[in-house]
């Protein structure tokens, strides 16, 4: 039985498609059959940060119209087994996602896929909206920064009643924080929220942080997820979040500034 | 907490703390809206209008929210009028 995820977080730009290619590559890289699902129709861009934008053949449009097959659509990742991704339309018919064509496609690629990772667009309009309904788990991107943090609260009411486990009174979508582009340096001097005050306001558990970082612009130039880059601050944060989202524990690595010599003489 | 902290203190406010005060409140009024009824919005701005022919009160001196106990659902209304001069 493949489990849905959905990572989203109501405001744009927050790092919702980073967060769902990098924790798609880092579950496919664990061993499970993984497919990423791009649910932002008319503006994907999911492929881009895939880096297989020269791949795409058929859509997720397409599949629901019958047009094309899932085989047809998939693409296999070339750096990672197991890893596929199902593109989004261009398409500027916003009516073109259907309630009953999602059910289909996502009953189709749980046939056989452990996760499948819906990345949904930003708002909280029919795309949004779509992506979450067949969720078992949600991942919920935030910015230290006010109108995400709002953004976020927004979105997690609506999981908790605009979802097929919300309607059907099953246990309720299990929601998980994924706080990005965290400055440590900043939230000590009291200029950002802390993860603590994010958890405190939004009252969800915290499933990893990842650091503001140049190898997040970095890999998205380069089409690599950046879970991937394995050298790098962010992908270590995204290789963690990932362990402790399949129930192993492991610290928090970045919620402190590295501090130089000068740092610990003055700061004590 | 080191000496250079005292200085940095006393150059501006802590933002981010104004940043998580703010955003407890506005996360608690949504909330208390998102389990009710999809009308009370337009319920509030209408009782805002009316208490507003008689008094001028500031625009969020009206808060509303559906309580559930039981079987009954209460409409709890607070108006809060403004301090005599």
């Amino acid at each position: 039985m493949a489990r849905i995820v959905v990572v989203t977080s109501g405001k744009g730009g927050v790092g919702k498609t980073t967060t769902s290619a990098a924790l798609a590559a880092g579950l496919a890289k664990a061993g499970y059959k993984t497919v990423v699902v791009d649910f932002d129709v008319g503006l994907r861009n999911l492929d881009l940060i895939m880096g297989c934008e020269r791949r795409v053949v058929y859509d997720f449009v397409n599949v629901i119209n019958g047009e094309a097959n899932l085989n047809q659509a998939l693409i296999r990742d070339k750096r990672v087994e197991g890893l596929e991704i199902l593109p989004a339309s261009q398409t500027r018919d916003k009516d073109a996602l259907t309630f009953e064509g999602v059910q289909s496609v996502l009953e189709g690629l749980a046939e056989n896929h452990d996760y499948i990772i819906c990345d949904s667009p930003a708002g909280i309009e029919r795309g949004a909206h779509l992506a979450m309904y067949f969720a078992d788990d949600a991942i919920v991107v935030t910015n230290p920064e006010v109108s995400s943090v709002r953004d976020s609260d927004r979105v997690l009411g609506l999981l908790a009643s605009k979802t097929r486990r919300a309607e059907q009174g099953d246990a309720p979508v299990a929601e998980h924080l994924v706080v990005t582009r965290y400055a440590p340096s900043r939230v000590g001097k009291g200029e950002m929220l802390s993860v603590e005050d994010i958890c405190e306001i939004l009252s969800i558990e915290l499933l990893g942080v990842v650091p503001e970082s140049n190898a997040v612009l970095n890999a998205s130039n380069a089409g690599v997820p950046v879970i991937l880059e394995d050298g790098t601050d962010a992908g270590q944060a995204y290789d963690d979040l990932v362990a402790r989202y399949l129930g192993e524990a492991r610290p928090q690595r970045f919620l402190n500034e590295k501090k130089g010599l000068l740092g610990r003489i003055f700061k004590g | 907490m080191g000496f250079l902290d005292y200085f940095r203190s006393q150059q501006k406010k802590r933002t981010a703390s104004m940043a998580k005060d703010r955003l407890q409140v506005i996360v608690a009024r949504e909330r208390s809206h998102r389990d009710g009824p999809d009308y009370l919005p337009a319920l509030q701005s209408d009782i805002l209008e009316v208490i507003r022919r008689y008094i001028e009160v500031e625009d969020d001196a009206v808060r509303i929210q559906v309580e559930r106990e039981g079987d009954c659902e209460v409409l709890e209304l607070n108006v809060t009028l403004p301090e005599e001069s």
